[in-house]
């Protein structure tokens, strides 16, 4: 299972709410500078084997490896949420939009550069006095949120408070905010919920850019199979809590038992496919 | 067609007069059932215990008569001014002008506090009311970090002033130590009391915070009322020295401030260098936190206000910057409490009460959270208003509510709602109080 190419390695997981098993031992891999999407019908267990990985939830059991480019490994089902993003570095955006609605787009991309700015300003007190160095970290930070603002097309909007902008823009400057962590994994939850065809190609267009020019892992949920089937390098489906499939976007489109997951099938074929899970 | 709308608006304005009296009148009749026992009759107790009334009917009638009234004018006045958030569009000019006055507003606030005691030098009571209302704005502008920043509902912030009173009192009283070593020792207590509270209510939010905060105020004043070996109890401590020019007492006589400048002894001066040390307290905590917010921590604490789940996400301990909200909140009231206590001289449980926290509350809601000038105003309108009004006796309280009822009603967001961005790239444009979030506690 482990491979030196992986990034994310997730090792029968498993969570459990009460009685009600949401992720039962799922084992998946995601690889370095790849785009991994995980898919499944409503209520397959993805947003959860997500809040696993970002620690919004302790997994009942098994466990979650991250991989540095350097080699530095970190058990993600240990770390404690904060410290996912900030040591672990594995950024994340919500299904239903997270930003900072009162602040303006660039405050947003300035919180997300929290815990580079705090060592800067050396907790506090250097920026406090206004010391010569962090005043040279804070045009660097603004620096790089405006580059990301341009990389999102919403330079022209900086200074608009975030609850003002289009929801499609609100999306990206999710995604760019999640950037501004510097992380190595990027997981998205539904980016292109919501958006029209336009504004999803747009999207699958930054996805690609993030993964070719900044180098970062990726991995996607999403129900939109036209953005799933266009950028993503492996899929992973889910149903039930337990992965059904994973492979190239082609395996995936050809798979009987994706098929039926979906779109639903005769008793008989039910039963045949039963047979094969052991259920 | 001229002459049809007007008609059709006079019978609108019929139909509205037949409302307006309608609704007059069922207040009024309330007013009757309610007002005929409370004014109606009146009843006490006769010489031998038994029970003698009496009825004042000409009272009743009157106070039917002022709610009949009272009620055709509320509801005049909201024809004439429309719903409450109804945009209202004003000439380009106008618009203008009251730009440029808002911006100058607290510069000239500024420099007329600085002229404050060159202008009343010899009067008392304005001095000595300048000092109160600057001690309430540094109050105010120490809980805005907690609560217009952070977003955190503290109703018990007055234990920190108190932890800074007698932080100061006691140490000068004991060890004799002066004002200027006690100021920074009763501001890190009080910091260190704020952290202690939060550890505690990290988990809460909202009204269980609120609840928490409440309580722990009211722990600081019974340990303060009961602990009578140390803090004296209920008698206080008194014998407080007062503040020092770096060690020249302000006092007549040969050693004091007045002598060695050669100019005659009066009480003035000391009242003059009391408002401006408040004053230079009270800059320093609107200096650091304009400071504050525009480095990563204040950007954490507004993100904090804004969205806890989101801030997590971004790798933001949410733990250590909740308590250096509360800790830098509490500072600043430590501060403001080692004055309070070399002002007065003697300090003693009672001036730690509920009520402290909840006026320092209203005054950072009133002036709009999180905005710097809009408490100074409320501190001003608030402090100021309740010597105003001191000529109404018995009904200074219910004229006070009153106001701030209307206020209320009038900019449910605060005098100021509106909040200034940190930082920006081309326009410095605020943003909009709908946007801005009030925080979950």
């Amino acid at each position: 299972m482990s491979d030196d190419n992986d990034i994310l390695c997730v090792d029968r997981l498993t969570m459990r709410f009460g009685g009600i098993i949401a992720v039962n031992e799922l084992s998946f891999a995601a690889q370095r500078g790849k785009i991994t999407a995980l898919i499944g019908p409503n209520g397959a267990g993805k947003t959860t084997v997500f809040n696993c990985i970002t620690g919004f939830y302790k997994p009942s059991a098994g466990a979650i490896n991250l991989t540095h480019p350097g080699g530095d490994s970190y058990r993600l089902d240990k770390l404690n949420d904060f410290r996912i993003t900030k040591i672990a570095k594995v950024a994340r955006t919500f299904q239903n939009i997270r930003l900072f609605a009162g602040m303006t787009a660039l405050e947003n991309l300035m919180v997300a550069q929290h815990n580079a700015l705090m060592r800067a300003s050396g907790l506090t007190f250097l920026g406090l006095i206004g010391a010569p160095s962090w005043r040279a970290a804070e045009k660097q930070a603004i620096e790089r949120a405006t580059f990301w603002l341009k990389q999102i097309g919403l330079l022209e909007r900086a200074d608009d408070a975030a609850g003002n902008l289009p929801y499609g823009d609100q999306r990206r400057l999710e995604i760019a905010r999640a950037m501004c962590t510097d992380p190595v994994l990027l997981c998205l939850d539904e980016p292109a919920a919501g958006l029209n065809a336009r504004e999803s190609a747009a999207l699958s267009e930054l996805l690609l850019s993030i993964r070719d020019d900044q180098g970062t892992s990726i991995l996607l949920i999403e129900h939109d199979m036209s953005v799933v089937m266009e950028i993503s390098d492996a899929v992973v489906v889910l149903d039930y809590g337990v992965k059904i499939a994973d492979g190239t976007p082609q395996q995936i489109r050809d798979d009987q038992r994706v098929i039926a997951a979906y779109l639903g099938v005769e008793d008989e074929e039910v039963e045949a496919v039963e047979q094969e899970l052991g259920l | 067609m001229a002459s049809i709308a007007p008609a059709e608006s006079k019978a609108a304005a019929q139909a509205g007069a037949g409302f307006i009296f309608k609704k007059a009148l069922i207040s009024a009749l309330v007013a009757l059932v309610l007002f005929s026992l409370m004014i109606g009759v009146r009843t006490e107790a006769g010489p031998e215990g038994q029970l003698i009334y009496w009825t004042r009917f000409q009272e009743l009638a009157g106070m039917v008569a002022a709610v009949f009234v009272g009620s055709i004018v509320v509801e005049l006045l909201r024809r004439w001014w429309g719903p409450v958030d109804t945009p209202r569009l004003m000439p380009e000019g106008a618009r203008k002008t009251l730009a440029v006055a808002g911006r100058a507003v607290a510069p000239v606030l500024l420099i007329f506090t600085f002229l404050v005691p060159v202008i009343f030098y010899d009067q008392r009571y304005i001095l000595d009311l300048g000092i109160l209302v600057l001690t309430y704005v540094m109050l105010g502008w120490g809980l805005n970090i907690v609560v217009g920043l952070a977003g955190l509902l503290d109703l018990g912030y007055v234990a920190f002033y108190a932890v800074g009173a007698y932080s100061y009192a006691l140490l000068a009283t004991n060890f004799g130590l002066s004002f200027w070593v006690c100021l920074p020792l009763a501001g890190i207590l009080a910091a260190f009391w704020g952290v202690l509270l939060g550890f505690p209510v990290l988990r809460l939010r909202g009204d269980y915070l609120a609840i928490v905060t409440l309580a722990f105020g009211e722990i600081i004043r019974l340990v303060i009322i009961n602990w009578q070996s140390l803090t004296g109890g209920p008698n206080g401590v008194s014998g407080i020295p007062r503040p020092t020019l770096f060690g020249i007492p302000l006092v007549p006589g040969e050693n004091g401030l007045a002598a060695l400048l050669g100019i005659p002894f009066s009480p003035s001066q000391r009242l003059v260098f009391l408002f401006y040390l408040i004053l230079a307290l009270a800059l320093v905590t609107n200096w650091a936190t304009i400071r504050l917010r525009r480095l990563p921590i204040g950007r954490a604490w507004e993100a904090l206000r804004e969205d806890e789940v989101a801030c997590r996400a971004l790798g933001i301990n949410t733990t250590t910057t909740k308590l250096t909200a509360f800790a830098t909140g509490a500072m600043f009231g430590g501060f403001a409490g080692a004055f309070f206590a070399t002002r007065q001289g003697f300090i003693s449980p009672e001036s730690f009460t509920f009520q402290e926290s909840a006026l320092v509350l209203a005054i950072v809601v009133l002036g709009g959270m999180g905005s710097q000038l809009g408490v100074a105003l409320a501190a001003l309108t608030l402090i100021g208003g309740f010597e105003l009004f001191r000529g109404l006796d018995q009904f200074r309280m219910l004229v006070f509510g009153l106001s701030m009822v209307f206020l209320m009603v009038w900019r449910p967001r605060g005098l100021i709602g509106h909040r200034a961005p940190t930082v920006y790239l081309e326009r410095n444009q605020t943003i909009s109080s709908d946007l801005v979030k009030e925080g979950h506690g």
